[in-house]
């Protein structure tokens, strides 16, 4: 259900100020503002601002929160592993936009302040970490491993070239969350909406040419919320930090009931 | 406890949509040719007056474009205000504000093919 204020205990008070290192040259320190919170002090979550002298870190907007949690406060909270755009850890929102920290150049971001906060409408964990429990149960739901009934060949199920080409633009999702918490049907119904992900997901195996299950797939998706809340705002397409295009995807499984159907 | 992916499986997919979908559209492409035929009869019946405009929707082709035109857009009505239900409510008020939904657009029918029936068989 559509919720269009924020809880009395989830209001955004002002946090502290950090202020930048003595003797930083005020041509590199730019302003952060990062969403704070921590469940177990049982107050608001805050906007903590951190003037950093940029000439001490890397280029993208991890290189910063790193920077932050090891020079300047070592209770920032954040998840990150791979820097390098493989494994979709550090989504969060970064100037207003979702993305992936470690792929996201400080210098394309043109704000005086730079916001950083976490992935919008999922229950905070702490700081810029969110919950994302029912995110990948929703993954999960989309059963994304191949479903045949044939005897499985001796050595492989063979592909032709051009039906592995169809999974290009599908397959390479790293699950960031980037575009299912970008998308307002996802923040309304989240719970009956299964987002842009696990539906680019489930698009990626309707296709497959070697699963044997398309109709049993089609069968769990048809319902009124679990796919058709998707209006096509292509927000999702929008944020993508891999540059996919879920609500083409989308688009393609509307398509595949209309042709069951019809 | 109930585990997240019970959450997410719930009580499993109400097979419906598709309906709503292609509905939805083939009313659009239908009121994209009969607005306008609508709206230019209409408008040019007004040049002849009260009489004018009762002529036109006394006759058949005025008769079939209005109940046309009136049917089209009170599916069209329904099926995209339920949307705007199913996104923005939750719980009881999406039910009773979904059966009120389906009770106006019935109702709004009711009368409109009812004033057409008076205007041509109610002498």
């Amino acid at each position: 259900m559509v919720q269009l204020t924020l809880p009395k205990n989830s209001t955004i008070q002002k946090g502290k100020h950090w202020p930048a290192p003595q003797g930083a040259d005020p041509k590199n320190v730019r302003q952060f503002r990062v969403y704070r919170y921590d469940p177990d002090s049982g107050e608001n979550p805050r906007w903590d601002t951190y003037d950093l002298d940029t000439s001490q870190f890397g280029p993208m907007a991890l290189h910063a929160i790193i920077y932050i949690k090891d020079n300047v406060d070592s209770t920032l909270t954040f998840r990150r592993s791979c820097r390098e755009g493989v494994c979709g850890s550090c989504a969060m929102n970064i100037d207003g936009r979702n993305t992936i920290a470690c792929t996201k150049p400080l210098d394309e971001i043109k704000s005086k302040v730079i916001s950083i906060s976490p992935l919008p409408h999922q229950a905070v964990i702490k700081d810029l970490v969110p919950d994302l429990n029912n995110f990948y149960a929703q993954h999960a739901a989309m059963q994304p491993y191949l479903k045949t009934t044939t005897a499985a060949p001796d050595k492989e199920w063979k592909q032709s070239i051009e039906d592995r080409e169809k999974l290009d633009g599908l397959y390479e999702c790293i699950l960031c969350a980037s575009c299912s918490t970008a998308c307002p049907s996802y923040w309304w119904n989240g719970d009956k909406y299964l987002g842009p992900a696990a539906l680019l997901q489930a698009y990626r195996w309707l296709i497959d040419s070697r699963d044997e299950a398309t109709g049993e797939r089609l069968d769990a998706l048809e319902d009124p919320f679990r796919l058709y809340r998707c209006h096509t705002i292509m927000n999702c397409t929008q944020v993508c930090p891999k540059g996919l295009n879920p609500a083409k995807a989308i688009g393609e499984i509307k398509q595949m009931l209309v042709e069951r159907a019809v | 406890m109930r585990t997240s992916y019970k959450n997410v499986t719930g009580l499993g997919a109400a097979h419906k949509g598709v309906g709503h979908f292609i509905k939805q559209r083939v009313t659009a492409l239908a009121l994209l040719v009969l607005i306008p035929l609508f709206l230019f009869q209409f408008l040019s019946s007004f040049t002849s007056g009260y009489n004018g405009v009762m002529a036109w929707l006394g006759s058949p082709f005025g008769a079939a474009v209005t109940f046309l035109v009136i049917s089209a857009m009170v599916v069209h009505m329904r099926l995209g205000v339920q949307t705007a239900i199913e996104d923005y409510f939750g719980g009881t008020v999406r039910t009773i504000a979904l059966l009120l939904n389906g009770l106006f657009a019935l109702a709004l029918w009711l009368i409109a093919v009812y004033a057409l029936i008076k205007i041509n068989f109610g002498g």
